[in-house]
């Protein structure tokens, strides 16, 4: 059987864990998620850090997790001042869960360089 | 008062049929569905399935009148009709507590699970659930870790886990090996996994396999800024083989073993899970030989009570079944035992097929593991039923990719994380998936390709073991 030149090349890409495979989303993309954290009842939260650390446990917090906030426009806000800050880091939203003390949602909204 | 000696048969019903029996907080309760033989009355049958896996045996016998045999019997106090069945019953037992030894799931199975399973007056005998009394629980160590702890040692967030199993099962060597598993890491996957009967064979001893693995989980960690692991297999001959290659793995600062609970057995599971607790180490699980035991609907033990000892045994992770995959599992029912996984607290559901209120108490949950025949196509489907708490291991799927495990590893993370995005979103990713998946790979031809290659593939047989309903 001849070889199938078809056959990709996939490269290796650095990623920043959940959703780090799909394109940068838009800002309505961002509401709902914003939307479905505050509707699991999840506190929302802004963390940031240089890229050279991105695999540290600990991000800087912006300010304190936003706890019992449910304006959307809040946090995007927050996100966006935090973004303006620290212009050359990564910044993510978080869900946190106080009652399993996890994350229920985590995603990386601007990317430093 | 001192009762007399009484040399002779007696029925069993006469002893441990209690109907009136309210049960104690802390008895242990089990549910059997019975078959008895022609002609033996449903009480008889059920007080010599109560008698003979707790205090009693065919014959009366002098030596029982120098205790409290009434203190320690166990009891059937109800029986009811199964849904759809005429021939079985369902049989339920209460046992004290002073039974078992504490934290020994060896020893409940040996008693419930014994010799009466073997007892002529029945035809068939499944044991269908355990109640665990909390304060039985409270003397079993659990899972190692638990969901939130591995969360956090592994920093995935938002979103079941990825993983696959590296195939082929069996003749790679170890450089090989390390080859694919560095593939499927690179490509986006967050484990791979040992198949399980990988071990220490000729062509690839355990210490060359852990060692070439831990460089690719290394290496993959490296280039992709992303947490990975790999299950390293520790299922061995003996005990102290199976600790050997533990440490080894602990000494290549590996995150994640897997032990086989079933073949290995509960007391070298129990063991390894202690371990795991004292050296940081998640506890992968695999379930060979399950389906000897839990596949029948008459004999043998159902999945939901070894999905609940494993939880006590301990363990991190442990296969399910996909239930849209290419084994065997009703959908009900697995939502049924993956509570019992990951809960603290499962009310009696019969349409799940729990018949008791199961308190897990503060015992560490354990991920449910979705593995075997699956493939893109399913993803909407398996994170509407397995949520987030779940890996999902696609090896075929993964492999089976036409540009390799790298693009296939790719093409399920896209898919998956389209799938989270979705559900979050608010939209009704099984009703809509096609959609989801066909959007998303818009942006990635290595999904588009997967799409295309897995398009006709489905695995549409009758499940054999369904729950019991009319």
């Amino acid at each position: 059987m001849p070889f199938k030149s078809t056959v990709g090349d996939y490269q290796t890409v650095a990623t920043l864990e959940t959703f780090g495979f799909l394109p940068p989303f838009t800002q309505d993309e961002i509401y709902d998620q914003i939307a479905y954290i505050i509707a699991q009842g999840w506190s929302p939260l802004v963390e940031h850090v240089h890229p050279s650390n991105s695999m540290a446990t600990y991000w800087s917090y912006w300010k304190l997790p936003f706890f019992g906030e449910k304006d959307l426009s809040v946090i995007v806000n927050e996100l966006e001042a935090c973004h303006r800050a620290y212009p050359d880091h990564h910044v993510r939203l978080v869900g946190y869960d106080a009652y399993t003390q996890s994350q229920g949602s985590c995603f990386v909204v601007f990317e430093g360089r | 008062m001192a009762k007399k000696y009484d040399a002779g048969v007696k029925e069993y019903r006469d002893t441990y049929w209690t109907p009136d029996y309210v049960p104690l907080d802390s008895d242990l309760l089990a549910c059997f569905k019975c078959t008895g033989q022609e002609g033996v009355p449903r009480e008889e049958v059920a007080a010599a399935v109560a008698a003979e896996s707790s205090t009693g045996t065919w014959s009366t016998v002098w030596s029982e009148l120098l205790t409290d045999l009434d203190f320690y019997k166990g009891r059937c106090y109800r029986i009811e009709d199964v849904p759809g069945d005429k021939e079985a019953f369902y049989a339920f037992i209460a046992y004290p507590l002073d039974l078992f030894e504490e934290g020994s799931i060896t020893n409940v199975l040996t008693s419930l699970v014994g010799n009466v399973f073997g007892f002529k007056a029945l035809r068939h005998l499944r044991l269908e659930d355990i109640r665990f009394p909390l304060a039985f629980i409270k003397t079993c160590m659990g899972p190692p870790n638990g969901i939130q702890v591995e969360r956090d040692r592994m920093n995935k967030y938002g979103r079941p886990l990825l993983g696959c199993t590296i195939k082929p099962k069996l003749g790679l060597s170890g450089k090989n090996y390390g080859r694919v598993v560095y593939e499927c890491l690179r490509g986006g996957l967050d484990f791979t996994k040992d198949d399980e009967n990988i071990n220490s064979q000729p062509f690839q001893r355990w210490q060359n396999r852990f060692e070439f693995v831990a460089e690719a989980v290394k290496l993959a960690e490296q280039e992709t800024g992303e947490k990975k692991g790999h299950y390293l297999n520790c299922t061995a001959a003996t005990p102290e083989e199976m600790y050997e290659r533990a440490e080894f793995a602990k000494e290549l600062g590996q995150p994640i073993i897997m032990h086989d609970y079933i073949t290995g057995g509960f007391t070298a599971n129990t063991g390894l899970a202690k371990w795991c607790r004292k050296n940081g180490m998640l506890l992968h699980i695999h379930r060979a030989m399950h389906a000897v035991i839990d596949r029948h609907p008459k004999h043998g033990i159902h999945f939901r009570v070894l999905a609940k000892c494993l939880r006590l045994s301990g363990g991190d992770q442990l296969h399910t079944g996909t239930v849209v995959g290419k084994l065997e599992g009703d959908r009900q029912s697995t939502l049924g035992y993956i509570d019992q996984l990951r809960e603290s607290f499962v009310p009696e559901d019969r349409s799940r097929g729990n018949f008791f209120d199961q308190d897990w108490g503060s015992m560490g949950g354990v991920f449910a593991v979705a593995s075997g025949g699956i493939h893109v196509w399913h993803m909407p489907a398996l994170v509407s039923i397995f949520g987030d708490d779940s890996v999902l291991q696609f090896g075929g799927g993964t492999h089976g990719h036409p540009w390799g495990s790298a693009a296939g590893a790719a093409a399920n993370r896209v898919a998956l994380e389209a799938c989270v995005k979705a559900r979050n979103a608010g939209r009704e990713i099984e009703r809509e998936g096609r959609d989801i998946l066909l959007e998303a790979a818009k942006h990635s031809p290595e999904l588009a390709i997967a799409l295309e290659t897995w398009k006709e593939i489905k695995f549409e047989f009758d499940t054999v073991d369904k729950l019991d309903v009319n």
